[in-house]
């Protein structure tokens, strides 16, 4: 395979490979936390967060773990910036902390994490893991942003909170609700499906 | 009474998979086939009785009264790995077949949310030693149910013409999203 350029490495993360419409990973938090677009926000940053300081990490022991303890080793330093994202979002926004709840700590187990050790920064150099990274934690939050954007304009008429509908808007409470979330995501990848067959084609 | 509340709430009300989106990952990879999806379930349900209890004993006789209750996560997710492991060699050890069976999905449960969502869950709700064994038990069966319900639907959808932007991951999206409406009728069940 050709050596990718910089640009190249970050941008894969936004459409090509984009983690949750493309590769299908790290669908919980997605589904789960888009109610209003800034708790999707929130949990994009925290992810892209753990996932440049666990590349970073990663990548810099990358020769020093051995081969058959690498995935604990893995969960281990993704557990320990997990913890640190949510300490810190509980100290400073305790609103959006209490909003995510159990899905901060969730990030743990999030594939897209734990896939691009595995599959990225444990083969690549520090800087190519951190843009790798940071493709892939800005194709989630834009994800995210899009579709709590879709979720919480049409559930509650509003976005970031602010009024955004006209008053008459009478809210599809359905949206906010948990099958809301299936529905947009489905509608969202099929979008994305066929986006991409139009381009080929 | 009050152990029924938490099995039901568990298992239909609050089911995992349709209301809290823990365990989507399974649930969209392993439903292709309803005997899959129902050995998948049952391997889950026992990894998540298991990882519950040793959690929740982890939690109360290490973690708070040295209190490193901020190890939590850590402490958790080490547990459920070591105990995925476990339990893989001992299913290899009885039950060859069924270790076939499940094959790599076993490992796998490792990185399924919803162990360690549980986990964290029965902390946070503050629940003693049995509750947690009857909301792990309930919270297991309804992952299983809404697997297998998929898995059946998915089957028949097999011989079903779908447009084709929709085939796949897409379809199961809308799948679930209806049948997580219908899974809020159980809310007025209590």
């Amino acid at each position: 395979m050709k050596q990718k350029t910089a640009i190249q490495e970050f941008l894969k993360g936004l459409w090509d490979e984009n983690p949750v419409l493309v590769s299908l990973l790290g669908l919980c938090p997605t589904l789960a936390v888009t109610v209003s677009a800034i708790n999707g926000l929130a949990m994009g940053l925290a992810a892209t967060f753990v996932l440049l300081c666990s590349a970073f990490l990663v990548s810099l022991l990358r020769k020093v773990i051995p081969n058959q303890v690498r995935i604990a080793s893995y969960i281990v330093i993704i557990a320990t910036f997990v913890t640190i994202a949510d300490r810190f979002l509980a100290a400073y926004t305790p609103d959006i902390s209490k909003a995510l709840g159990p899905f901060i700590p969730l990030i743990i187990v999030n594939c897209i994490i734990l896939g691009r050790m595995e599959a990225f920064a444990s083969k690549n150099g520090i800087g190519r893991s951190l843009l790798d990274a940071l493709g892939m934690g800005a194709g989630f939050t834009l994800t995210l942003l899009v579709l709590s954007s879709i979720r919480e304009i049409l559930g509650s008429g509003t976005w970031f909170g602010m009024q955004l509908m006209w008053p008459s808007f009478a809210a599809w409470k359905v949206m906010v609700l948990p099958p809301g979330a299936f529905l947009t995501l489905g509608c969202m990848i099929a979008a994305a499906n066929w986006i991409n067959t139009r381009r080929r084609s | 009474m009050n152990l029924l509340v938490i099995f039901i709430s568990a298992a239909l009300i609050n089911n995992f998979v349709l209301s809290q989106f823990l365990g989507i990952c399974p649930f969209v990879g392993v439903s292709k086939k309803i005997d899959s999806a129902f050995s998948m379930g049952i391997a889950v349900t026992f990894v998540m009785v298991i990882a519950a209890m040793v959690t929740w004993l982890i939690y109360h006789l290490i973690l708070v009264p040295f209190r490193l209750e901020i190890l939590e996560y850590v402490a958790f997710i080490l547990v459920i790995a070591s105990l995925v492991q476990l339990v893989e060699m001992f299913i290899r050890k009885v039950s060859k077949p069924l270790y076939d069976a499940l094959g790599i999905f076993l490992p796998l449960i490792t990185t399924n949310c919803a162990i360690l969502g549980l986990a964290l869950n029965a902390v946070l709700n503050d629940y003693n030693i049995t509750e947690t064994l009857f909301y792990s038990i309930g919270a297991g069966l309804g992952f299983t149910l809404a697997l297998v319900i998929m898995a059946g639907i998915r089957e028949e959808l097999e011989l079903v013409d779908i447009p084709h932007s929709f085939r796949g991951a897409a379809i199961t999206m809308v799948i679930a999203g209806s049948l997580a409406l219908a899974f809020m009728g159980f809310a007025g069940l209590i």
